[in-house]
């Protein structure tokens, strides 16, 4: 049956734009940018000159950069951001294949060591308008109030340079910008506001988990989730499709793509796709704009502001790539600490088989979560918190995770592999610590812009391994209560990027103030993960967003109060 | 280990090509895919093409009476020769189309040297137990050079087979995945619940019913 004239995405191959090649010619150029929403149809867009000394050039356009253009736009300052990766119409670009869609991928070479060495270039690396939420998993958690003090009142850590209830204020315009869809009523932590939109209906894997939980006392609830579950604007509710992780082509999912990008460019915000910056300039102990790499050559913006919002692997080596005469160690690296204290998270899981057909590629993937031992602090032997996750891993990333940390190959994993449509896990982002010696460094090697591969080092401590023990032992023993049979444990996977450009009250210790701005750079910022000094046990996309309006929001005052110097 | 089983009669993924699930991006990528025939290698010399197809058997087996193999080493020649890239690679491996000529020789010489054959020539226990020797790290010969076996077995080897094996539609049908499934999504979400244009497993004893309603998924 093929439904055809139907005008969906299904069945209307886009009349060709002769030339039209978004990974090697930019879209976003004369005076217009693709609008996303609508197969072929453009949008305006306002342009700069490179001579132009516009009020802020923003590098990176995912969760903190995209974000953060928007409502610096709507504060009526003028911005160019620009991005890598190419501009993606998701209604006419992607396909439901997993190896195709690594196109959304940060996949130039990264050299990886260390005791624990990570991988790279999938779920952690977006390289597209829109950053990595363009193939996120939308989950959509707060901080938990006492991390944003966790060295005070937890006894780890670092206390971040900022007031959870304004936090909380700014997740819950983040949480109406995106249409949360969640829960009527959420267990954990201080009362917050209804989400906007319903919860999604919970596939078998979520109900597995919610069965787990109640099996072993302790709450649970369907995730909040950012794709709709009603119409929104241009944006169906999600159908469900289950390839939410590697893009999603009907633009239910709410990424900054599809959010708060278009807003940018209605408030007179340039967003420049394929655009490598490669270099920031400085005078006089300022910056001064940026070096980018776009159709073909090497040119120069001038900025009054220069944010960086790259993810920290990208941040730091450009913030490192920069170093001139003036500041010999890299911008923004008095303390010694851009490219240090990097974190990731666990994401280590628990895999069983079950007895009734689970098909867990239906729907987003983490349908339900508990965040239980985020919020309960009592029985620990380690510091920090962790929540967990229903899974629905695709074929490909079944059979690498079977291979990959199951050791199975041969006739043990095509026969092993069999069993796709009557597995569930539980897979966990837990809360990993602080190291120095854990890094983005520069190697001598070059990529295909002419500028260094950045070396990433990681290993865990003590704390992360006991960490770990204990959340694999408390979901295997969820998932047996829910009926899962030949459990194993899957110990090797990590998730989520942060702390290489970290935020604190003190210069010393610190490369960034509570509102983003360097300490050593007046007119230069981070806005994205990079500045956690610590991870929480949950996602960051949510709290990446809400510290990038509040960042908007503090410029803004401090522009008009005299104290944004030059802004 | 259960045995490998004709789980889903009768279901082909294909059979949706021109169903709501798959919408005309997703042709093109898999026509794509359908079009790299067995033999097909442009990066890979003929020594080392031979060596990988004889990786490959081993590390994805497939039925020796399926009609279209899944041409897993072309996959690969394929990911190498457009040099399409994972995104990091450890700091002991070379660049995956290095680390691939020189493992794929490595294994090569390994076999002449403890067997007296070609890679290709071994019988399956031969191979299996090269295979393990990588895996496993106690693989010496100089032709690896300062490339650590263990970690070109399973940051090469097993990445790059088993990412070629599952992306293949004829793999999707053997696991009863649903395949490409935009626009039309999905609707029974619950245990046990399938949509009309899903898999269905076959139950023991009446994999009739099994066979019939796979016919369907493409209707």
């Amino acid at each position: 049956m093929r439904l055809s004239g139907t005008g969906n995405a299904a069945d209307n191959p886009r009349d060709g734009t002769p030339g039209d090649d978004p990974m090697h010619a930019p879209r976003a150029r004369n005076g217009r940018a693709p609008n996303v929403m609508r197969m072929g149809e453009w949008v305006p867009m306002r342009q700069h000159a490179d001579e132009d000394e516009v009020d802020f050039v923003i590098v990176g356009t995912g969760a903190g950069g995209g974000t953060l253009a928007a409502r610096l736009a709507e504060h009526g300052f003028s911005v160019v951001a620009m991005d890598a990766g190419p501009y993606w119409r998701p209604l006419e670009d992607f396909a439901s294949d997993e190896r195709h869609q690594s196109k959304l991928y940060w996949t130039d070479e990264r050299i990886v060591d260390g005791d624990n060495p990570l991988q790279m270039g999938s779920n952690n690396s977006g390289k597209a308008v829109g950053g990595s939420t363009v193939h996120y998993a939308m989950v959509a958690l707060r901080f938990r109030p006492e991390w944003f003090k966790s060295r005070t009142l937890l006894g780890y850590g670092a206390d971040w340079p900022l007031d959870w209830r304004e936090m909380w204020s700014y997740y819950d315009q983040v949480e109406d910008d995106l249409k949360i869809s969640g829960p009527v009523t959420y267990p954990w932590g201080p009362k917050r506001p209804r989400y906007r939109y319903r919860a999604h209906e919970m596939n078998a894997a979520a109900k597995v988990l919610a069965r787990g939980a109640e099996a072993m006392g302790i709450d649970w609830t369907p995730t909040p989730l950012a794709t709709v579950s009603a119409p929104r604007g241009d944006s169906p509710p999600c159908v469900y499709r289950g390839f939410c992780v590697v893009g999603c082509s009907t633009n239910a999912k709410q990424s900054v793509l599809v959010t708060y990008l278009p807003r940018a460019l209605a408030a007179g915000a340039e967003i420049r796709d394929l655009a490598m910056v490669g270099r920031i300039e400085t005078k006089n102990g300022r910056a001064t704009g940026v070096h980018y790499f776009r159709e073909g050559r090497w040119r120069f913006q001038r900025a009054k502001n220069v944010v960086v919002a790259g993810y920290a692997i990208e941040t730091p080596r450009l913030l490192l790539m920069s170093a001139n005469p003036e500041f010999p160690d890299g911008l923004a690296n008095s303390s010694g600490l851009v490219g240090k204290n990097l974190m990731v998270q666990g994401n280590q899981a628990v895999w069983g088989d079950f007895e009734e057909e689970i098909r867990s590629y239906k729907g987003p993937p983490s349908l339900a979560v508990t965040e239980h031992w985020n919020y309960e602090d009592r029985g620990k032997d380690f510091h920090g918190g962790y929540c967990y996750m229903s899974q629905g891993p695709l074929p490909t990333q079944w059979g690498s995770t079977q291979a990959g940390s199951h050791g199975l190959w041969g006739e043990a994993l095509v026969s092993e592999m069999q069993r796709y449509n009557h597995v569930a896990g539980l897979k966990i982002v837990s809360e990993y610590l602080a190291q120095e010696r854990n890094r983005v460094t520069l190697t001598d090697e070059t990529d295909q812009y002419g500028l260094p591969i950045p070396r990433i080092t990681y290993s865990w401590c003590d704390n992360d391994r006991a960490m770990n023990r204990h959340g694999l032992n408390f979901m295997g023993q969820a998932l047996a209560a829910a009926g899962g049979r030949n459990i194993w444990e899957q110990g090797d996977d990590t998730n989520h990027l942060y702390g290489t450009a970290r935020m604190g009250h003190d210069r010393r210790t610190s490369v960034v103030d509570g509102d983003c701005r360097s300490w050593d750079i007046p007119n230069l910022w981070v806005c994205d993960g990079s500045v956690f000094p610590t991870t929480g046990g949950v996602n960051p996309s949510l709290t990446i967003q809400a510290v990038a309006l509040r960042t908007a929001d503090r410029i803004k005052a401090m522009a008009r109060g005299g104290h944004q110097r030059d802004a | 280990m259960h045995p490998r089983r004709d789980l889903y009669p009768g279901y082909d993924v294909l059979t949706k090509r021109d169903s709501p699930s798959w919408n005309a991006k997703t042709r093109d990528v898999l026509a794509e895919r359908l079009g790299i025939g067995p033999e097909k290698h442009r990066f890979l010399d003929d020594e080392e093409w031979t060596t990988l197809k004889a990786v490959c058997d081993r590390v994805v087996p497939q039925p020796a009476d399926r009609a279209d193999p899944i041409p897993v080493a072309a996959l690969i020649d394929h990911k190498l020769a457009t040099g399409e890239h994972d995104g990091y690679r450890h700091a002991d491996l070379p660049d995956q189309g290095e680390a691939w000529r020189r493992g794929l020789a490595a294994l090569d010489a390994e076999a002449r040297a403890a067997y007296g054959a070609g890679f290709h020539e071994l019988g399956a226990w031969a191979r299996d137990e090269l295979l393990k020797a990588a895996e496993a790290g106690t693989l010496a010969h100089p032709a690896w050079g300062d490339m650590p076996t263990a970690k070109f077995f399973s940051g090469r080897v097993l990445a790059d087979a088993v990412k070629a094996y599952y992306a293949h539609p004829t793999a999707w049908s053997e696991i009863g995945f649903g395949g490409p499934a935009s626009p039309r999504g999905y609707v029974r979400m619950d245990f046990d619940r399938r949509d009309p244009w899903e898999a269905a497993e076959a139950k023991p004893g009446d994999a009739g019913e099994a066979i019939t309603q796979n016919r369907r998924v493409g209707r």
